[in-house]
């Protein structure tokens, strides 16, 4: 019953509860704006910037600003502005694509298992571990070696074995909410488990999972800058740890060719991570009441 | 005796996680296009089918699924991974060379990142508005951000090449000579900057969460006791909360096993380490099917054995887990 003269809250959507906690947190916003700068430039670059990436466009090791050539060119005379702009894009679309894949079977892993419980929760989660005991980069390397270094089979090869995590916090999300009083609400006016998982738990278990998802776009990145550094990666397409594996033995002459990619990459993590701290304390209730 | 039941317990998980490690390798093997016989073939310059036949029933390769992962199990049961037709020598000869250089990065870098994470974390949650708390930040930050291949480059710019403190590539130098200890030092040289590139990605992991721990195990009543006895203030810290402190670190520290083997994959790369994963490697780029699955099951070994490791340890050093079965 609510008296007039006792003020009631007023009520926000949580999404926009969890924005203003979210622009609270100057480190947070700082990497969404890189972040947007980085993509804003991933997906103009190479429109503005129309050099060849492949192109032989000046002496090899040409120092930055050297010829008009901004970031100077590579061991093969390459333009590495164009590289790094075209980089970018194979970088961040393998990066969000690979954890897009590994989000999806974790979460469909983590919540059938956390809801039904029993022999499925015991015998998915003894699958999740066995995929814990294989180090994910040897295994993403072996499929990629014995199923070809194609972009597709690379993001699926990223995404198939870094799902755990998240399969891991879904379920243990799942576990919680499974017995509270809305759920059983929910199952107690017949709804089918279908609805029940996607659109009665899940939404509720989200915001741990949306932190995770965060930082899953950032270690897929690293994933495929590791994988194209050992050169298991498309050989008709740039990408940023390409660029620093083709270029590694050559440090000596151009030293700026592996620093600058790898810190493109360190940068765009970076932001990453830092908007996964800020969503993690927008987002976790705990945090939220200090 | 709890402990000793326990450790047969997990024992046998572990060998039930190692036979779904070797089916799922042999299907590897069997999904991928091409086998055996056509490698063998292409090294002798081509060969007809009939020909091709013929190796395949040698080998075995005409029998069905089941009886040729039969075989492969078996194969391993007696150490037999199969046959390297790259190096024209047995995967598991291979392999065995390479661990001990891979085993001494892996353990040394665990090791180094435990140590410095839990002195870094311990020290800052004293002070957590500190410089001290601040870099744990920042190396945390840096430690998931940066890739790792590219940290080691940069230390290997610095350290190698412009200061000459250590050598470039390789784990020891031919050209040294002497006894164990004169051995042993050089390969210790040689070791710094990749244990300190691979301990980089862990350091930010267990620094921060014994910053963590340290701050909640700091504010419990036993702590608030023990300085009421008037015990000192480090006696307090790094005797009473410390041990306290310890197990969620090492339990992290366990489970990260897998993700030091991949990191030393992409460290050995880059400082020519003679280990598995310079194996690995080249073995990829050379399509050497056997040898890149030899690697894949002895990387889950290391990961299994590490992890039954790290129980034991976690049992000896906190009675609370001692008690509980597996």
């Amino acid at each position: 019953m609510n008296t007039p003269d006792t003020p009631r809250p007023v009520s926000r959507h949580p999404m926009v509860e969890a924005w203003v906690n979210f622009r609270r947190n100057w480190a947070a916003l700082f990497g969404l704006v890189v972040l947007s700068l980085i993509v804003l430039a991933a997906i103009l670059g190479p429109v503005l910037y129309p050099t060849d990436p492949f192109d032989m466009v000046w002496a090899p090791f040409s120092p930055p600003g050297a010829q008009g050539f901004l970031l100077g060119t590579d061991y093969l005379g390459r333009d590495l502005m164009a590289m790094m702009l075209n980089g970018a894009r194979v970088s961040l679309m393998i990066g969000g694509a690979a954890a897009l894949v590994s989000i999806v079977i974790g979460i469909t892993i983590g919540a059938v298992a956390g809801f039904f419980g029993g022999l499925v929760e015991e015998v998915l989660m003894r699958f999740t571990e066995f995929f814990q005991v294989l180090p994910t980069l040897l295994f993403s390397m072996v499929i990629v070696a014995l199923f070809g270094a194609s972009l597709p089979m690379i993001t699926l090869a990223i995404g198939v074995v870094s799902w755990t995590a998240v399969a891991r916090i879904t379920r243990a999300e799942f576990l919680r909410l499974k017995e509270l009083e809305f759920v059983l609400a929910s199952r107690a006016v017949g709804s089918t488990k279908f609805r029940l998982i996607f659109r009665v738990i899940l939404p509720n278990a989200a915001p741990p999972i949306i932190v995770q998802s965060a930082l899953m776009v950032g270690s897929a990145i690293l994933f495929e800058a590791g994988l194209s550094f050992l050169g298991l990666t498309d050989p008709n397409v740039v990408s940023w740890g390409q660029i620093i594996g083709s270029n590694r033995l050559y440090i000596l002459d151009a030293s700026y060719t592996v620093t600058l990619p790898g810190l493109a990459i360190f940068i765009t993590v970076l932001s990453i991570s830092l908007i996964g701290d800020g969503l993690n304390d927008a987002l976790n209730p705990k945090i939220r009441q200090r | 005796m709890a402990l000793l039941q326990n450790l047969l317990i997990r024992s046998f998980y572990a060998a039930v996680l190692l036979l779904a490690v070797l089916i799922l390798n042999f299907s590897l093997m069997h999904l991928a296009p091409g086998d055996v016989a056509d490698t063998i073939a292409q090294s002798a310059g081509g060969a007809d089918p009939e020909m091709l036949a013929q190796i395949r029933a040698e080998y075995g390769l005409d029998q069905p699924f089941l009886v040729q992962l039969g075989r492969y199990i078996g194969g391993v049961l007696q150490f037999d991974l199969g046959y390297s037709y790259f190096y024209n020598r047995p995967v598991t000869d291979l392999i065995l060379e390479r661990l001990p250089a891979t085993l001494l990065l892996v353990f040394t870098a665990q090791i180094f990142a435990l140590v410095l994470g839990v002195f870094l974390g311990a020290m800052s949650a004293q002070k957590p508005q500190g410089w001290l708390s601040h870099l744990v930040t920042f190396i945390s930050l840096f430690g998931y951000s940066a890739p790792v291949f590219w940290t080691g480059i940069l230390l290997l710019i610095a350290f190698s090449l412009n200061l000459h403190w250590f050598p470039v590539a390789g784990m020891r130098d031919v050209t040294v000579e002497g006894g164990f200890w004169v051995q042993a030092l050089d390969i210790a040289r040689h070791l710094v900057l990749p244990m300190i590139t691979l301990a980089s990605i862990f350091i930010a992991l267990y620094s921060r969460l014994a910053r963590a721990t340290m701050m909640e195990v700091l504010q419990s009543d036993f702590v608030r006791t023990a300085h009421a006895k008037g015990l000192p203030m480090r006696h307090v810290v790094y005797r009473h909360a410390l041990s306290n402190a310890m197990s969620p670190v090492v339990t992290l520290a366990g489970l990260q096993f897998s993700a030091v083997i991949s990191g030393a994959v992409l460290v050995e790369a880059v400082f020519s380490w003679p280990g598995l994963g310079t194996l690995a490697f080249q073995s990829i780029i050379a399509r050497d099917t056997p040898t890149i699955l030899g690697i894949l099951f002895f990387s889950a070994l290391v990961v299994i054995v590490g992890n039954l490791l790290t129980d034991q340890v976690l049992r000896m050093m906190d009675p609370r887990i001692r008690g509980r079965s597996a």
